[in-house]
């Protein structure tokens, strides 16, 4: 997929895959998230199929949710922590690598077995498999990819660790190359040096990033946190909607 | 406290003057009253609801108003079960309410697979039929059978289960036996049974006081509208959370399978704000619905929705209504940005009249202390027919006093439904249902008018006559006093042009062409014919002359379904010769003169 990877030090096509992409893929998700709530508030929903089966749903449904969030919170820690920070916590390597394998290990592991029975479950029960659009096909494709690409690429190295031999860290090639493209000063020649299964990862997390908009993914940025924070019952006047929804260009919808 | 919260941003202000119990936050309510005796369960109100609201791809399981035979399990099958079901709040020893299913942590908890949620065999599969094959067969000896579809799936199906599967007792002691009140009142209701006792209860949501089901939103997508209470949902900031299903312990909330969102029966707002009553009223064959506004007090609905004894719950809700004669609450109303129109309107309520002035609406299942505002007259029905088979007189003051004694049977299935349980005020009502019926009929037979029997029930002889007028005789206008809307628009100018038409916008309920969009079903822009439907009819439903066809914009062209066969809308007929005008060519200007 990416042969350049092979030639070591950064090339042309370093410069469009680490350099360009991952600007493309911000403007897809900011814009596209932007466009789709003005436009497309009404579509914008877990399109949940509850409805139609729950035993299944009920088990792998949290499995897959709980275990990407601890996915998600690894990332976070493993991409925006500097390995100088941990170290001068007076973490050593070893127990950060260990613990961070231990749990991404068992994230992973808890979220494609969770999505695993979620597409099973998709596939055989008659309902749901009429309400999947090709756009969650897709979706899921992606998806699936992203996380095989990094369960797989999690429990390959751990093995290669486990008989003794010595893989590169990410926390020297991809974290430091994560960090700047958010200081607009892309650090290629680190995640060039990375290994390939790292630039997989990452393409494929690149990839899922585009479609978070564009896909019924797009329920993860309407996650209810500020419901912790309101009185239970809500009010509202007949008024106070178009203030809401001000910035549509469409008429304002009501509620029915 | 949860409940003190109730008033919300809007309130906010009229927080803390509560000392010795002055009138607090003075707010509306759009409520109806069913008359349970007169209902035929023709289900026209279902099927009425049905077209203007659900008539759409993703909901076809969902019957806003449907109407259930009692005893029976009810839509969906035995909803009222709450052990099963975690539906509306309970009490918590502190006297806070929570809902049942859980406060806010264990609702966020929980939401990626709703543990109490109905699937949709509890409802009912959705199915159509294959008529293809009625056209398509090749001929042979048998007639083509038109075999039922699921409409989820588009499968074979069998079709075991639907909205009303168990009407007029269909099915028998066995399905009637896992109604959740014969169950909890045992064999007491089964005797009964056997003497066919059995009314229609038509429901539809309650637009409750202090709804379930808008505590449980985690996207704060279903509100309590300030001017009228009416519950609604915003369809643009619903993200299918499920928790609002769960939470109704009426189970009126229907998640739409197809966009992904909840949907709810919406009181009809868009009739309603113009002044009309709500469609299941309208069509209601039976007239009996009540619809009318009725002024409560918002400072105390958490603590009338939070005291201890569910008996006491049903004065609990009455003590929370305001009597709008009373000078004190229309200063108080007009301090709280209630017009005077609705103070007015609220006076002639009959919804007031029947639950407050003569006591004989109760609401549905007060223990689920969301404290609902569909309120019923229970049926009387069955204690004079019963009598008038025992060869008595069954409308003699006597005799029917003592029935609704020897009836315990179903008054105790009535205050299932209505009291908590509690005999005293089913029994109240049914007392002066008959004592209405003896007084009456005294009238009708030109006999003295026998004002012991109105002061039996602890009513006069004038106040038995109102409420005979009002369930008796009342036309439509006093069948439903719905004033028109207020707030934004200031409708106070006469004109309430636009104000109600909510449907006015892209992709309203109704709408079709929810077809292969990139983004899901029902993403994006659909069509807007019913919109112009919608305004075509109402124009015809509130003009004195024949429709001229839609409106500005749509002139020339004829909508067939608008026309009513009257006049003669432009373009459809050749022009006349002689150059006589018709209706038909008052470009823009609403109806002409005949």
């Amino acid at each position: 997929m990416n042969p350049e990877a092979e030639a070591g030090g950064s090339g042309p096509m370093d410069l469009v895959l680490w350099g360009v992409l991952p600007y493309v893929v911000l403007v897809l998700v900011v814009g596209g998230l932007v466009w789709r709530y003005r436009y497309d508030r009404f579509g914008w929903t877990t399109r949940s199929s509850e409805l139609y089966e729950s035993r299944l749903l009920r088990i792998g449904s949290p499995l897959f949710h709980f275990g990407l969030l601890v996915v998600i919170v690894g990332h976070v820690v493993g991409l925006l922590i500097p390995d100088t920070w941990t170290r001068a916590l007076g973490v050593s390597d070893t127990l950060y690598h260990v613990t961070a394998l231990a749990f991404g290990i068992v994230a992973g592991v808890c979220t494609l077995a969770g999505i695993a029975l979620l597409i099973w479950r998709r596939r055989t029960t008659g309902p749901v498999f009429s309400a999947t659009t090709r756009n969650d096909k897709l979706m899921y494709v992606v998806l699936v990819l992203a996380i095989v690409t990094g369960l797989g690429m999690t429990v390959y190295f751990a093995g290669v660790e486990l008989a003794g031999g010595h893989t590169g860290d990410y926390r020297e090639t991809v974290s430091p190359w994560f960090r700047s493209i958010w200081i607009l000063q892309p650090d290629i020649a680190a995640m060039a040096a990375a290994e390939p299964p790292y630039k997989l990862h990452a393409l494929m997390g690149l990839a899922l990033f585009a479609l978070l908009p564009f896909t019924r993914l797009v329920h993860a940025f309407s996650a209810p946190v500020g419901y912790l924070f309101r009185p239970y019952v809500v009010y509202r006047t007949r008024d106070s909607h178009p203030a809401a929804a001000g910035q549509s260009a469409r008429a304002t919808r009501r509620g029915w | 406290m949860a409940e003190r919260s109730q008033t919300g941003r809007a309130a906010a202000d009229r927080e803390g003057r509560s000392e010795e119990r002055p009138i607090g936050r003075v707010m509306a309510q759009v409520a109806m009253v069913m008359n349970l005796d007169k209902c035929i369960g023709c289900h026209t109100c279902s099927v009425t609801c049905k077209q203007a609201w659900t008539n759409r791809s993703g909901v076809e399981y969902a019957w806003f108003n449907n109407v259930e035979t009692r005893p029976g399990q009810g839509y969906p099958r035995a909803y009222q079960d709450q052990e099963r079901w975690k539906g509306g709040w309970v009490r918590r020893p502190d006297g806070r309410l929570v809902p049942r299913a859980g406060g806010r942590i264990k609702r966020l908890a929980t939401i990626f697979a709703n543990p109490v949620m109905p699937s949709i065999q509890d409802y009912y599969e959705p199915w159509t039929y294959d008529y293809e094959t009625l056209t398509n067969a090749p001929l042979g000896d048998d007639f083509p059978v038109a075999s039922p579809r699921s409409a989820l799936t588009g499968k074979p199906m069998k079709v075991e289960w639907s909205a009303n599967w168990d009407d007029d007792l269909a099915g028998g002691p066995e399905l009637a036996a896992q109604d959740p009140i014969v169950r909890r009142i045992g064999d007491k209701v089964k005797l009964s049974f056997e003497e066919t006792f059995m009314f229609y209860l038509p429901r539809i949501c309650e637009h409750c006081l202090n709804p379930t089901c808008v505590a449980a939103c985690p996207s704060g997508a279903l509100y309590k509208r300030v001017e009228d209470g009416i519950v609604l949902v915003d369809q643009d900031r619903c993200r299918g959370w499920r928790m609002c299903v769960t939470a109704c312990p009426y189970k009126k909330i229907y998640f739409n399978h197809k966009t992904g969102k909840a949907e709810k029966c919406t009181f009809c707002y868009p009739r309603v704000e113009v002044g009309m009553p709500t469609i299941c009223s309208e069509t209601c064959v039976g007239r009996l619905r009540y619809l009318g506004v009725v002024l409560y007090d918002a400072d105390r609905v958490g603590e009338a929705a939070s005291v201890e004894d569910e008996q006491d719950l049903y004065e609990a809700q009455l003590g929370v209504f305001l009597d709008p004669s009373d000078p004190r609450v229309r200063a108080a109303a007009r301090r709280d940005g209630i017009p005077d129109r609705w103070v007015d309107s609220a006076v002639r309520s009959p919804v007031y009249a029947l639950a407050k002035r003569f006591r004989v609406a109760l609401p549905l299942h007060p223990e689920f202390r969301t404290m609902p505002m569909v309120w019923y007259v229970p049926p009387l029905s069955p204690v004079v027919d019963t009598l008038t088979r025992t060869g008595h007189d069954g409308e003699e003051a006597g005799n029917l006093f003592g029935a609704i004694d020897a009836l315990r049977i179903p008054v105790e299935y009535l205050a299932e439904l209505f009291t908590a349980g509690d005999t005293a005020p089913v029994d109240l009502v049914l007392r002066r249902l008959a004592a209405m019926r003896s007084y009456m009929r005294r009238v009708n037979l030109g006999q003295e008018r026998d004002e012991t029997i109105a002061t039996a029930v602890g009513m006069t002889g004038t106040e038995i006559e109102d409420m005979y007028r009002l369930l008796a005789l009342a036309k439509y206008d006093e069948r439903y006093v719905v004033p028109t809307a207020f707030g934004v628009d200031e409708a106070d100018r006469g004109v309430i042009e636009e104000v109600g038409c909510s449907l006015d916008f892209d992709g309203g309920p109704g709408m079709g062409g929810m077809g292969d969009v990139p983004f899901g079903e029902a993403s994006g822009r659909p069509d807007a014919a019913s919109v112009e439907t919608f305004h075509a009819l109402r124009e015809r439903q509130t003009s004195d002359g024949a429709a001229t066809g839609g409106r500005a914009g749509t002139d020339g062209r004829v909508n067939l379904l608008n026309w009513d066969g009257n006049g003669r809308p432009e373009g459809l007929f050749p022009p006349r010769d002689g150059g006589g005008t018709d209706n038909g060519g008052d470009r823009g200007a609403g109806p002409g003169p005949r």
